[in-house]
């Protein structure tokens, strides 16, 4: 009997050790998988150029220099619905701000939005769906009921609610689109913890006397990191796009900041007299959720055993 | 069975009051005193003190709950700060145009969507599924309001085609029976109000079905991929059964259940991407409406408006539910599962 509960720990150990081991040789498969996938790539590459243009515009403002065409807040009213032209290569709006110079300046309110949002609704998220999963029961109960009372309001419609309480303005937005993607999150890692907390290096960690916050962030997180990480990278294009939705509906960014929505919101009065004011700005939007969605496709399917197979 | 969905259907109960909590919570807790916004910057401080009082917003926060609860079971969800009449009257004046526009759009959605991911399945690897496939990945990355938009400039700026706001031409309106203007039309025999409904229903509805679309194409393509590589479909095929037979009554009919399930899903979510869809086009329903009562802090609108959709976003759960037990026979709900 003695012998083979010391073998089964010593199997337990080699388990756990070698579990250890796997968060980065998971983070590297998916990786030289995801590098064979040509849309990732190019979603990956987009991405990068976004954040380029959103660094570059965020440091070329902190330095106090212009690197953009123009000032994307210098209103001039004389120059205002110039078609667009070899001057103004995406015209002027209704207040003759260069159209061009509002949408590069906007990739950082798009972004920076996208990645805090999803920073709030992933951090909440997972300390919630960690908690409910790994200690079942009443508090699984309680957490995930709420959840689903949240999952059961359309998230745009709960939004708009959280801004209305919170008043308007990019911070106040991030924490909406934040908030509302909580559940998401949660479920997901719910399920993931589910599924691995009746492991052998789990039972091991806890037979070695381990804190259960040490066992749910040190031995399970690091497991299911990979599902967190394909949700997240979908999750920043859903976070854009509620921003664009906010910003549509007046509720979001401030002006005199250039946010993609709000640009479209502003400019629907004029449709008909000037509809490039409308179109560029949504296709900056769609290239970027675009973008987020490539890449979190190809995450998923590198994460996908048969697609690594095919 | 039986006892399945009655579970079911009791087990909504909590989930609704819940919503209703949050709702509460976050409009009456949260947001700032509507009292000015109602009466007007200028009001004085008594008119400010008798309305909220008229109003039951000085009792504490748990009695107002108290209080709105008991209403909601009786089907008083109390009326708007604005227009003085009742919640429900103003919710029901408007959710024919939000439900037709959904309907529509649902149908579009589906029929296109299980259309395109079939073929893309069929047809994996050629131009039709690489074309499927990108269109579904616009359809996903595309703002459902631009998507309306560009429709607008297209064919109502550019071509003239089609209407870009409102649901009908004021003077062709039926008469209202159901509130449904392609049903009142045909019911009244009115042939224009009926063509002239459709004609300002297009835009709206494809705007608003282009992500439903493209998540239903997505998941009845990796559906069909799926079961077509089933023994069955090979067994079927060695028997000699026609292609378009084996793809229609063997292969569809056992990869639907999770397009089902999509499906059921997108009917809720519609509801939330009408307040976008209803703004752009200037479309008469609840969703537009939602957005000013928010602003404007109208509370017994806005918390009925999000039950109401509440309550139809998890009875289209619990329906997809049940949906899944008569379609495939193996679902059975035994008492354990119950």
């Amino acid at each position: 009997m003695e012998t083979k509960h010391s073998s089964y720990s010593d199997e337990g150990l080699l388990q756990a050790a070698e579990y250890v081991e796997k968060p980065e040789s998971q983070l590297k498969l998916m990786w030289e998988t995801l590098r064979q996938n040509k849309a990732a790539v190019v979603g990956l590459i987009i991405i990068g150029l976004l954040v380029l243009i959103a660094l570059a515009v965020w440091l070329s403002e902190l330095m106090g220099k212009q690197i953009l065409p123009y000032d994307p807040n210098f209103s001039d009213m004389s120059k205002g619905f110039i078609w667009p032209n070899a001057e103004h290569w995406f015209g002027t709006d209704q207040l003759g701000r260069d159209v061009f110079s509002r949408i590069l300046d906007g990739t950082k309110i798009s972004l920076s939005v996208g990645v805090a949002a999803v920073a709030i609704s992933l951090s909440v998220g997972v300390v919630l769906g960690a908690t409910a999963g790994y200690r079942g029961g009443k508090t699984d109960a309680a957490i995930m009921r709420l959840m689903d009372m949240m999952l059961a309001i359309p998230s745009i419609l709960l939004a708009i609610a959280f801004m209305a309480a919170l008043g308007k303005g990019l911070d106040k937005a991030i924490i909406a689109i934040g908030l509302v993607s909580i559940p998401e999150y949660a479920r997901i890692v719910r399920g993931s913890i589910l599924s691995v907390k009746e492991n052998d290096y789990v039972h091991a960690a806890k037979i070695i006397g381990n804190k259960t916050s040490r066992i749910i962030y040190k031995h399970i997180l690091p497991n299911v990191i990979s599902v967190i990480v394909v949700r997240a990278t979908l999750g920043i294009s859903s976070a854009v796009l509620d921003t664009a939705a906010l910003g549509f509906l007046g509720l979001g960014v401030q002006p005199p900041f250039a946010e993609w929505g709000d640009m479209l919101g502003r400019a629907r009065g004029f449709i008909f007299s000037a509809p490039y004011t409308l179109i560029f700005p949504g296709i900056a939007i769609t290239i970027t959720v675009l973008a987020f969605n490539l890449l979190g496709d190809g995450l998923r399917d590198a994460l996908d055993p048969k697609s690594r197979i095919k | 069975m039986l006892k399945y969905i009655i579970k079911r259907i009791l087990m909504l109960i909590p989930v609704l009051i819940g919503v209703s909590i949050i709702v509460f919570l976050i409009m009456r807790v949260f947001s700032p005193d509507p009292a000015p916004i109602v009466l007007g910057q200028h009001a004085t401080l008594q008119a400010v003190a008798a309305w909220r009082q008229a109003n039951g917003l000085n009792d504490p926060i748990p009695l107002q709950y108290v209080h709105y609860l008991q209403g909601a079971l009786t089907g008083n969800l109390g009326m708007s700060y604005y227009t003085k009449t009742p919640v429900v009257k103003e919710i029901f004046s408007r959710f024919p145009a939000t439900i037709e526009l959904a309907c529509v759009s649902i149908v579009l959605a589906s029929v296109f969507g299980i259309l395109i991911g079939v073929i893309s399945a069929v047809k994996k690897n050629t131009i039709f599924d690489n074309s499927g496939m990108f269109l579904a990945l616009i359809g996903v990355s595309m703002p459902i309001f631009w998507l309306g938009i560009l429709l607008i400039i297209l064919f109502s700026g550019t071509l003239h085609w089609l209407p870009s706001n409102g649901r009908i031409n004021p003077l062709l309106e039926p008469s209202h029976v159901t509130g449904f203007y392609l049903v009142d039309s045909l019911i009244s025999g009115n042939l224009d109000s009926f063509v002239d409904a459709v004609r300002h229903l297009i835009l709206p509805s494809c705007a608003l079905a282009m992500y439903s679309m493209a998540i239903i194409t997505r998941m009845t393509r990796s559906s069909m991929l799926d079961t077509l590589q089933q023994d069955f479909i090979r067994t079927a095929r060695a028997k000699g059964v026609s292609e378009g037979k084996v793809i229609r009554k063997h292969a569809l009919r056992n990869g639907l259940i999770p397009i089902i399930t999509v499906i059921g899903l997108q009917l809720g979510s519609l509801l939330g991407g009408a307040v976008l869809t209803e703004t752009v086009f200037s479309w008469p329903g609840i969703g537009a409406y939602t957005v000013t009562c928010i602003l404007n802090s109208d509370f017994p609108v806005v918390q009925g408006v999000v039950l109401l959709v509440a309550a139809i976003f998890v009875f289209m759960n619990l329906i997809v539910d049940v949906i899944y037990a008569f379609l495939d026979p193996r679902i059975k709900y035994s008492k354990k599962e119950v």
